[in-house]
């Protein structure tokens, strides 16, 4: 039986999807699989990808941290932001990055981890565009919200 | 009988007040809808929220210890975050929400349960609660009509930061929680410390879950954002309950206007014909006059 993944934010309902065969999910103790019949599972997320496979065809998603929960072949990402590879803007994700950078330079401590933070989520970002491209960007378009 | 001039401008005023009570209206109504679906679609996370702390707090040990977020104290500070609109004009929610506080900060009670605090999120309620000499941590304003997690999250932070840093030992959030659209009810609920939702026999019970890195560890990433959520969550709901207030209050607003024009237009068709037959006789009586 394959596996429903349900993506949430605080904000929307960003995806669900009752025929995904294996979702590769950013999780704080590095990149997990999740194929059907896994055993129950919360784990927290890091910035990072999100990879859902259905037949053929792979999908990016961006996380920012969050966590997942798989309970029987039900798996559910709560994200505190989370886009599809097509909502990304590349120019704003650049912008971020080179902000961050600058602001690593000259933080102090207390700033450090934020802007650590910020750096790796925009950094993130980019490598989901980059995969996307290297795969040459099929699946849906979600630029656009529909409904 | 007031002249008929004088009737013709009170009608043109009230004709104005009912074009600005309708704008609002309308503007309001469709806000509303926009703030309401908002608040509809932030459900699902919350929901997950906490189904996934109550698996949690199951596993994660004595909840007094686990995290210092779940950790009870005697109340020696309550926190009050009241969450009011920036403006008026949305009929009796402004005084209820002030009335309902007004019990929990000023009441008889209030002083038997420590010190008490506030965090003012929205004009009215900062301004109401200034002239009673309460101690403000911070205040919010202009949120937007439509505030996200970005604009909420630094309200819960404070929150977060004097409960775990110790200055407050409570922390209550009080808004306008939306019914329908003709009904808001004032609410106080308690966020910190967290109380655990009573995690269902089921999924606790018979499930055994993994947790990665560990239940502690995630419940420390849980339970920060969990309150983030809380106030979020009234965030939204208390916009919604003000578009809807407001939109109710100047439908009224305009009714009554109308209905005024309506009586004052009686008023002066009356006056106008009584003027008119008082003409009509003073020239027959001069006709009368000049043929005797």
């Amino acid at each position: 039986m394959p596996l429903t993944l349900e993506i949430i934010t605080g904000e929307r309902r960003l995806l669900r999807q009752e025929d995904v065969d294996e979702v590769i999910a950013p999780g704080s103790l590095g990149e997990l699989g999740i194929l059907p019949n896994h055993a129950p599972l919360v784990t927290s997320l890091v910035a990072g990808e999100l990879r859902v496979k259905t037949g053929n065809e792979v999908e990016e998603f961006f996380v920012s941290g969050g966590f997942l929960e798989v309970l029987s072949d039900e798996v559910t990402v709560l994200a505190d932001a989370a886009e599809h590879g097509s909502e990304i803007d590349a120019e704003r994700a650049e912008e971020a990055r080179q902000r961050a950078v600058e602001r690593l330079e000259q933080a102090s401590d207390a700033d450090r981890a934020r802007a650590q933070a910020a750096l790796s989520r925009s950094l993130q970002r980019l490598r989901v565009l980059e995969h996307r491209r290297r795969r040459g960007a099929g699946g849906r378009d979600m630029s656009r919200p529909t409904g | 009988m007031a002249n008929t001039r004088e009737i013709r401008r009170r009608i043109r005023s009230v004709e104005n007040t009912a074009k600005i009570t309708n704008a609002i209206q309308l503007v309001a109504a469709s806000k509303m809808r926009r703030a309401q679906d908002r608040a509809l679609q932030a459900r699902p996370y919350a929901e997950k929220m906490q189904a996934v702390l109550g698996h949690l707090s199951g596993v994660a040990g004595d909840p007094e210890t686990a995290h210092p977020l779940l950790e009870r104290r005697d109340v020696n500070e309550t926190t009050v975050i009241l969450i009011t609109p920036d403006r008026g004009l949305c009929g009796g929610l402004i005084a209820n929400l002030e009335r309902h506080t007004g019990e929990i900060v000023l009441g008889p009670q209030a002083g038997g349960s420590g010190d008490i605090s506030m965090i003012p999120v929205g004009r009215k309620g900062g301004d109401y609660f200034q002239r009673f000499g309460i101690d403000f941590r911070a205040s919010f304003q202009e949120l937007g009509d439509y505030p996200g997690l970005a604009e909420t999250q630094p309200i819960s932070r404070i929150a977060i930061d004097d409960y775990t840093e110790g200055k407050v030992d409570r922390v209550l959030l009080v808004y306008a929680s939306f019914v329908n659209t003709v009904s808001q009810v004032p609410v106080t609920v308690p966020i910190l410390p967290v109380e655990p939702p009573a995690s269902d026999e089921e999924s606790s019970g018979e499930t055994q879950y993994i947790f990665e890195p560990s239940p502690q560890e995630v419940l420390a990433d849980l339970l920060p954002r969990y309150v983030d959520l809380l106030v979020y969550q009234a965030v939204l709901e208390a916009a919604a309950s003000e578009q809807s207030a407001r939109m109710v209050a100047m439908r009224n607003a305009t009714d009554a206007a109308n209905d005024m024009i309506a009586d004052l237009t009686l008023v002066y068709n009356k006056a106008r014909q009584e003027q008119i037959t008082s003409e009509l006789l003073d020239i027959t009586g001069g006709v009368e006059a000049l043929k005797g």
